[in-house]
This record gives C-alpha cells, sequence and structure tokens, in this order.
C-alpha cells in the first residue's frame, strides 16, 4: 500500500471509533492535539499507560470483588478511579459500562456487580483491539511517509 | 526563567528577580509558571504534565500525596501553584489542600471526575481556588495561572496596608521576593524568627524589613491573643479593629488581623461540619491503643490544666474530666490518623502533651454520657458556626478536640476558646515545625509567604513535617534526580513510609520497601545537631491516610519512636551512604522502567509485562534496606515506654526552642 493509501486508512479507522462511540472525539483530539515533533506518539504512550493500569485497577476491583463480605463501598471507589482513567483517553463505551457497575454498587449488588465487570472488561479488551490496529496502520503510514 | 524542577529553585537567586516590586506578571509569564501535579491515576497524571507543558508550564508531577507534601516542604518556593486530585489512596486531596494552604500556603486547585455539588462546595469550604472536573481540558489549564497572580496581589496588598511596615520595606520585599528569597534571605529569617521566640512581635518586623517578609507570621503567642480577644469580644462581635485592641500588639495591623480572623472562621465552620464525622471516626480508632501509653494519658491531667487554664475552665470539672480520663486509660485510646493533625492541635501547647492530649480526647469521650456529647457537640457546632470557616488543616483534630473540650467547657465561649485556640494553633505549628526541620538540611528557604509561618521553632512539633521532612530527605540527598522519577520509583517506596517507626510487626513488612528513605538517615545525623531533632523524628511513621488504624498507633508513638530513631540515626551515620545509593538505585531504576515501558508497549500495547518488571525493580531494592528493618525492630512496647519517659525529661531543653513553655507549663495552676 502506498502512503496515501495507508493514511487513508488511519482516517477511516480514527473515523470508525468516533462514529462508533469507542471514542469520544472531543477528548481523543485534545490528546492528539498534544502531540508533536518531540512528542509524535504521545497518545499512543497514553493508551499503553492506560492499559498498563487498568491491569492493576482490575486487579483491584476483582479482589474486592470475591472477597467476602463485599466491601460495596470500595468496589465503587476503585471503579470510579478506573472511571476516571477511562474518560482521560475517552474511552465512551467503556466509561459507560463503568457507570453501570457503579450503579450495582450503589444497590450493593453483587451478582449485578460481576455481570457490569464482565461487560467492562469487554469493552476495554474490544477498544484495545481497536487501538492497537489504529496506532499499527498510523506507524506504518508514518514510516512509509520516513521512506 | 524559573528553574527546571522545583528543588533546585532555592539554590538559585535568578528567578527572584522575575518578580518585580509590585508587579507579579513578567514578560514571560505565565511561562514557566512552576505547577505541582498531584494524581494517582498515571494516565491523567501524564495528560496533565504534557497539557501544562504544552502550556508552557514548568510540571512536576507527582503520584502520592505524600511525596507531594515533602516536595512542597522541601522547595518551599519551589512552585507557584498546585493542582491535586481529590480522590487518592494515600490522602485525601482536601487534606493536602490543608496542608498546603497552612504549610505553603500556595494556591491549590482540585479536580475530579466527580462534579457532585457537594464535593465541588467541599473545595470551596477547604480553600481551593478552582475545581476542575475531569478529563481536563487543556483550555481549563491555561488560565489557571490566574490564581497565583490573585493570591500575590492580595499577599502584596496586605503588606501595603500593613502601617507598621517601614517604607524600605515595601520596595524591598514584594511578597514574591520572599518566595524566592536567596540562601542568605532564608539565613537571616531563620535567625530572626529564633530571635522572635523570646521577643516581641514588633522586633520580627524590625527583622521582616531586612529579611523582605511581607507577612505577619502568626506565632503561637499571637495567636493565642488573637483566639483570646476574639472569645472576649463574642465570636459574632469580634472584628478586626477590636480584636486588634484587645490584642494590642505593637506592629499588628487591622489587616492582618482581619486575614487572620478570615482563615480562622473557615476552619471553625469546617470543624462544626465535620465533628459528627470526627466523632464517628474517633470511635472506629480506639480500640488499638497499647498499654504503653498509661504513662502518657498520666500526663492528660496536664493537658486537661492546661487547656483548663488556657480556656478558663472550671477546675471541677478539670478534676472531673481527669478522673474520667485516668479511670479509662485502660481504654484503647485509638489516634486516629486526623489526631496527627490533632496533636498538632496541641503540639503548640506542649509537644509531648500533645501526644497525650490527642489520645486524652478519645478517653474523655468514652467516658463521657453520650447525651452530653451530643448536647456539647451542637453548642460547639453553633459556636463554630458563627465563627465562619477558616481554611485550617485537619478536621480531625480539630473535632477531636472539640470533643475533648466539650465535655469541660461548661459554658460555650470556654469551649469555643479551648477549640479555636487548639484549632488555630496546630496550623501555626505545622507550618513552623516545617522551617526548621528544613533548615536543618535542606536547601529550601522558608517561605515568607506563609503567614502562618510564624514562629520556626527548632524542632518544631508537627508531625506532619516529621513525615515530611523524613520524605525530603531522600529527596534531598537524591537531589539531581527529576522530580518525575518519583513516580513510579518512588511509589513502592513512599508507601512504605506510613508505618516507619510503628510497632515492629507493622514496620518490618513495611520498612523493606523504605529502601529509598534509607537516605533521610542522613538527615536525622544533621537532625541530632539540634534540639528539635527529637521532634523532627518523632513524626516518623505518621501516614496521611485516616484508614489506618495501626496509622493513629503510630502516631501516638512518636515520642517513643522519636527517642528510638534518634539513637539509632546516630549509630547509622555510617550507613547513611549507602541508603542514599540505593534510593537514587531505585528512583532511577523506577524512571528507566518507566521509559521503557512506554517504548516496549508502544509496540506491543502489552503492559503486563512491563509491569511486572518495574515490581521486580521495586522489589529488588528491599534487600538493601536490611538495616532499616534492624532499626525498626527496636521497637517494643517497653522500649517505647522507656523512650517516652526519656523523652520527657530530654523535653526540657527542647521545649525552650518551641517558646510553647510560655504558654503551656507556666500557665497550668499549682
Amino acid at each position: 500500500m502506498d502512503r496515501n493509501q495507508l493514511q487513508r486508512q488511519v482516517a477511516l479507522k480514527r473515523s470508525f471509533l468516533f462514529e462508533q462511540c469507542y471514542l469520544d472525539p472531543q477528548q481523543f483530539v485534545q490528546l492528539e492535539e498534544l502531540q508533536d515533533d518531540a512528542n509524535p506518539n504521545f497518545v499512543e504512550e497514553i493508551v499503553t499507560l492506560f492499559y498498563k493500569d487498568s491491569a492493576r485497577l482490575f486487579q483491584k476491583i476483582e479482589q474486592a470483588l470475591y472477597s467476602r463480605p463485599i466491601d460495596f463501598a470500595k468496589l465503587d471507589d476503585y471503579m470510579h478511579q478506573f472511571k476516571g482513567s477511562t474518560s482521560s483517553i475517552g474511552a465512551i463505551k467503556v466509561k459507560n459500562e463503568c457507570s453501570q457497575f457503579k450503579e450495582f454498587c450503589l444497590a450493593a449488588n453483587a451478582d449485578g456487580c460481576v455481570r457490569a465487570l464482565e461487560r467492562v472488561k469487554q469493552e476495554h479488551q474490544t477498544l484495545r483491539i481497536h487501538l492497537e490496529n489504529y496506532f499499527q496502520l498510523r506507524r506504518q503510514a508514518g514510516l512509509v511517509q520516513r521512506v | 526563567m524559573h528553574l527546571s524542577n522545583g528543588m533546585g529553585s532555592m539554590s538559585t537567586a535568578s528567578s527572584s528577580g522575575a518578580w518585580k516590586s509590585g508587579d507579579v506578571v513578567t514578560d514571560q509569564f505565565p511561562a514557566g509558571l512552576r505547577v505541582l501535579v498531584v494524581d494517582d491515576d498515571p494516565t491523567c497524571l501524564m495528560i496533565l504534565e504534557r497539557m501544562l507543558r504544552t502550556c508552557l508550564y514548568e510540571v512536576t508531577k507527582c503520584n502520592r500525596a505524600e511525596i507531594a507534601l515533602s516536595l512542597l516542604r522541601e522547595n518551599k518556593n519551589g512552585f507557584d501553584i498546585v493542582i491535586s486530585d481529590v480522590h487518592m489512596p494515600d490522602m485525601d486531596g482536601f487534606k493536602l489542600l490543608e496542608h498546603v494552604g497552612l504549610e505553603m500556603d500556595l494556591p491549590v486547585i482540585m479536580m475530579s471526575a466527580d462534579d457532585g455539588k457537594s464535593v465541588v462546595m467541599k473545595g470551596v469550604t477547604h480553600g481551593a481556588c478552582d475545581y476542575l472536573i475531569k478529563p481536563v481540558r487543556i483550555e481549563a489549564l491555561k488560565n489557571i495561572w490566574q490564581h497565583v497572580v490573585r493570591k500575590k496581589k492580595n499577599e502584596w496588598k496586605d503588606v501595603e496596608q500593613s502601617g507598621s511596615v517601614e517604607e524600605g520595606d515595601r520596595q524591598q520585599k514584594p511578597s514574591e521576593d520572599a518566595d524566592y528569597s536567596s540562601s542568605a534571605n532564608e539565613g537571616t529569617w531563620k535567625n530572626s524568627k529564633r530571635r522572635k521566640d523570646e521577643e516581641e512581635e514588633t522586633d520580627e518586623r524590625d527583622d521582616s524589613s531586612t529579611l523582605k517578609k511581607p507577612r505577619v507570621v502568626w506565632s503561637v503567642e499571637l495567636h493565642q491573643q488573637f483566639v483570646g480577644a476574639v472569645n472576649q469580644l463574642g465570636i459574632d462581635k469580634a472584628v478586626p479593629k477590636k480584636i486588634l485592641e484587645l490584642m494590642n500588639v505593637p506592629g499588628l495591623t487591622r489587616e492582618n488581623v482581619a486575614s487572620h480572623l478570615q482563615k480562622y472562621r473557615l476552619y471553625l465552620r469546617r470543624l462544626s461540619g465535620v465533628s459528627q464525622h470526627q466523632n464517628n471516626l474517633s470511635n472506629s480508632f480506639m480500640s488499638p491503643q497499647e498499654a504503653s501509653f498509661g504513662a502518657m494519658q498520666s500526663l492528660s491531667g496536664l493537658d486537661l490544666q492546661t487547656l483548663a487554664v488556657t480556656g478558663q475552665l472550671p477546675v471541677q470539672s478539670l478534676a472531673t474530666l481527669q478522673a474520667a480520663g485516668l479511670g479509662r486509660s485502660t481504654t484503647k485510646s485509638g489516634v486516629p490518623m486526623p489526631l496527627v493533625d490533632q496533636r498538632n492541635l496541641f503540639s503548640f501547647e506542649n509537644p509531648k502533651q500533645h501526644h497525650l492530649s490527642s489520645s486524652k480526647p478519645m478517653n474523655l469521650l468514652h467516658g463521657i454520657p453520650t447525651t452530653m456529647e451530643a448536647k456539647q457537640l451542637a453548642n460547639l457546632h453553633q459556636s463554630a458556626q458563627s465563627l465562619g470557616a477558616v481554611n485550617m488543616q485537619v478536621n480531625a483534630h480539630g473535632v477531636q478536640n472539640s470533643s475533648l473540650l466539650m465535655p469541660v467547657a461548661q459554658s460555650q465561649p470556654r469551649g469555643q476558646i479551648l477549640n479555636e485556640t487548639s484549632g488555630n494553633h496546630v496550623p501555626r505549628l505545622s507550618s513552623s515545625m516545617g522551617h526548621p526541620i528544613m533548615s536543618n538540611g535542606m536547601s529550601s528557604g522558608v517561605s515568607g509567604r506563609n503567614g502562618m509561618v510564624d514562629s520556626g521553632r527548632g524542632g518544631g512539633y508537627n508531625p506532619m513535617q516529621q513525615n515530611s521532612s523524613i520524605l525530603n530527605y531522600p529527596l534531598n540527598s537524591s537531589s539531581q534526580l527529576p522530580c518525575n522519577s518519583f513516580t513510579l520509583g518512588s511509589t513502592p517506596v513512599m508507601s512504605s513510609l506510613t508505618s516507619k517507626g510503628a510497632f515492629p510487626e507493622d514496620v518490618n513488612s513495611d520498612v523493606k520497601i523504605s529502601s529509598g528513605f534509607m537516605p533521610s538517615y542522613d538527615m536525622f545525623n544533621e537532625l541530632q545537631q539540634h534540639k528539635s531533632n527529637d521532634w523532627d523524628l518523632q513524626n516518623v511513621g505518621l501516614t496521611f491516610d485516616p484508614s489506618q488504624h495501626t496509622n493513629s498507633m503510630h502516631n501516638s508513638l512518636d515520642p517513643s519512636v522519636l527517642v528510638h530513631q534518634g539513637f539509632s540515626s546516630s549509630q547509622r551515620g555510617g550507613q547513611s551512604r549507602s541508603p542514599t545509593t540505593v534510593g537514587k538505585a531505585l528512583f532511577s531504576m523506577g524512571e528507566g522502567s518507566h521509559l521503557g515501558n512506554v517504548q516496549n508497549t508502544g509496540q506491543h500495547l502489552n503492559g503486563f509485562v512491563v509491569d511486572n518488571t518495574v515490581r521486580i525493580k521495586a522489589e529488588a531494592v528491599p534487600d538493601a534496606t536490611s538495616q532499616t528493618s534492624f532499626f525498626h525492630e527496636q521497637y517494643g512496647q517497653d522500649d517505647l515506654m522507656s523512650a517516652l519517659l526519656k523523652q520527657q525529661d530530654g523535653l526540657g531543653p527542647a521545649e525552650n526552642e518551641f517558646d510553647f513553655d510560655g504558654y503551656s507549663l507556666d500557665n497550668i495552676p499549682v
């Protein structure tokens, strides 16, 4: 594929992510605007950091969720942290599932929480795949450009 | 224009030139604004840092509030503004806000994903200058400089309006200069503060003219006078002019009193708001007290007497309280995390007694019928509410204080006096304590901007400061490290700080990780040269996490911890080098791994591997700190007891430096 084609693919992928509400264009564009020559891959770095930190938060949440008795306040707090993280990269779908989870926490509904957590993780993973693909395309388009 | 990182700021005088007299804005401003951003979420933190850098600010990021506080304390003039998240695991953002407001008096912006009205209101009452909702947009950050300017303008106005300030002062000392004072000024300031301990405020003012310190420093005595005047007038009728007249302090201006009154009111308002909550807290923290506190509790009578004298309590109630308190000395007097502040609260009266008093209130609470408590609480609420709010630190100990005082105080005003006195003194103490610590080994200068920074008492008894001083040390010794590296590398290290100086079982596990703090023992040695050493070390192990009672225990043990540490540190003088290296190694490892993470995962979007790497590295460090664990293992209850008793003896000389004796022991009726 030539550079133009690759770049078109990148643009398409980006639009797809926005249209499908995987990503909030406002927030994501804000992040993109922070990129410059000195930090050309800032968004990718942020996303990487986010996914790395997510693992840690998921662990905490699961630990709290599977302990007995369940401390729903703590669960809510952890999820609040995670939600803050997701909103910082503009991950809409993941964030919505987080809100659902928090609702179940408020209602002290353990089963609801378990199910909601599953959905959070699903969205989280789906987004991850999409973003990986997006950054790969971007790199390829960029690489071609450098050549 | 400004230094690239806050830590080096004090050693350079160049930055001070940027702030002209009466002119807070330079041509480069707001570029170079030195921002400290605190958030436990690494993603947000990185985004914020990037955004702030895009705004051309100088950014230092922190993922722990403790680190942030120590950074701030170490470089009192190293930052212009602080941005902090509300939800943080190690310390509530509002607590950090209070500390910063009191000790450094920097503008603080809170941020949170939570946009609920109550949370935002909390930010307001705690004195935040702004509240941002996450996700934060760069536009919101572009304007944060306004808060810095506004604050400086207000400070400068205070200076101008203080009638006793000489003309020369005004020209010499724009408030900003004080912030960026060179070490020469800092030394002068420190000396003058010491002298001030014995002399009146006017002397301080004379000194300040050469120090370029526009602010009035509210020393313990001055504040007591203030509170006394306020109570005499009645909270509702206390107007600055009358307070000023009553205080009759030469050199004090109405404006000084007015601004102080405002803060005081904020503080009281907040106290009333959290007193209920604090009561619950205090109960929950009651359990873990040790019998070793029996000795401490025996001194609580002195506390009561002190308070009684201060608040003019009827002697009978004092006796009753004492009996009740002592009778309940076997009860565990848990000292909640917030009581760290409570200790501050009492500390200016008598450092040692502060511990006791902090534990004392708990006992009293238990000994007193609930109904009375409720009534007293209600009284206190009313009186506190009418007082207004002051942005003071530690609601907790404010409440604890009130709990103690309410049963004691038969009349409402008395309770207020005690409450206010204690409450207000706490912040003073914390700020004043910070200075000696800093002067001990830090390059950072004493901040002139902090109006609370009154009495640079040697060896201030500020638990908070103690904690931060410890944190400061490693930072100091590894001062070449960029601040950023702290976030990753220091995380495992810092977390252990909380239980430093605690009981052996707690300490062992934590101390292992505290390798990064080994360098701190360097400072301990230095500190020993000052009488304040005891106090500085005293609060090792204080944490800012109210949710752990073990921490509270540590707090109460401070005197003993202090002594032990004092002893140990002298033994470990020779070990200081290696810990420093370890600390540095830790930090650089952290930093390196962080970078490695980004690069590696950039390819694979898989942070798991990197995460493990980071963890492994962090764990490797503890091995080098076996010395630390050894050190802490010395703590046992008996040791603590003896240490405490020893410390009591040692308090004499130390107290002189604090100048507390004028208030505390002398006031105790025979």
